[in-house]
């Protein structure tokens, strides 16, 4: 994901702003990484360049 | 989202274009066209304003012994009224649209016209049918949807 689209991403369930962790990064994008909701103490990976922003629960079903 | 052939014939003539779905396949499809793209439910992990949303749902009304558990059978199942989903977006389409900001959505003669229009007011909306094709049958519709002034 390009770092321009942290801007308009937030938590899925409380709405809360995302910390990121870069893992691996070119010039382009971020390719691994997490965005972590604080309050929710959740982790949502960012992998192949995509965030995915399914809450764990959601993920499993 | 879906297959993301809207999103790629509207990259480069708009400002900017973000593209979710929840079905990582489809997800994976958009990537490789280079346009902005996050996995979520709806609008679940958006949070900013924006001018226009576009949302090509899945609108057919499907009894529970109908359905089959893939991603794709998933783009279409709108649950039993058809309007499943829709309601849903509807409900969160609010928070992340500009005051003046519009909906386009591609409904079915099959998901009922009226009570589209009908949950889209209850949720502060106004809208109109901008375009309509029949196909076998049945006819689709695209409807724009604005937020009603206060």
């Amino acid at each position: 994901m390009r770092r321009k689209l942290l801007d308009i991403l937030c938590c899925p369930v409380c709405k809360g702003e995302l910390t990121l962790n870069v893992v691996e990064e070119n010039d382009v994008e971020i390719v691994e990484g997490s965005l972590r909701c604080g309050t929710c103490r959740v982790e949502y990976p960012i992998i192949d360049g995509i965030p995915n922003l399914l809450p764990p629960e959601a993920e499993d079903s | 989202m879906g297959s993301g052939y809207i999103a790629r014939r509207l990259q480069g003539n708009v400002a900017w274009i973000v593209t979710t779905d929840i079905s990582p396949y489809a997800v994976l499809k958009v990537k490789e066209a280079n346009v902005d793209v996050l996995r979520t439910d709806l609008l679940a992990g958006i949070c900013g304003a924006f001018d226009l949303i576009l949302f090509n749902p899945p609108y057919l009304p499907t009894q529970p012994d109908e359905r089959i558990a893939d991603w794709l059978e998933y783009a279409l199942d709108g649950g039993p009224t058809g309007r499943e989903v829709i309601t849903r977006f509807a409900g969160q389409a609010g928070s992340v649209l500009k005051e003046q900001g519009r909906i386009l959505l591609v409904i079915s003669s099959l998901t009922g016209q009226k009570e589209v229009e009908r949950l889209f007011e209850h949720r502060g909306f106004t809208g109109q049918i901008v375009k309509e094709t029949e196909i076998e049958g049945e006819v689709l519709f695209v409807y724009r949807f604005r937020k009603i002034s206060p």
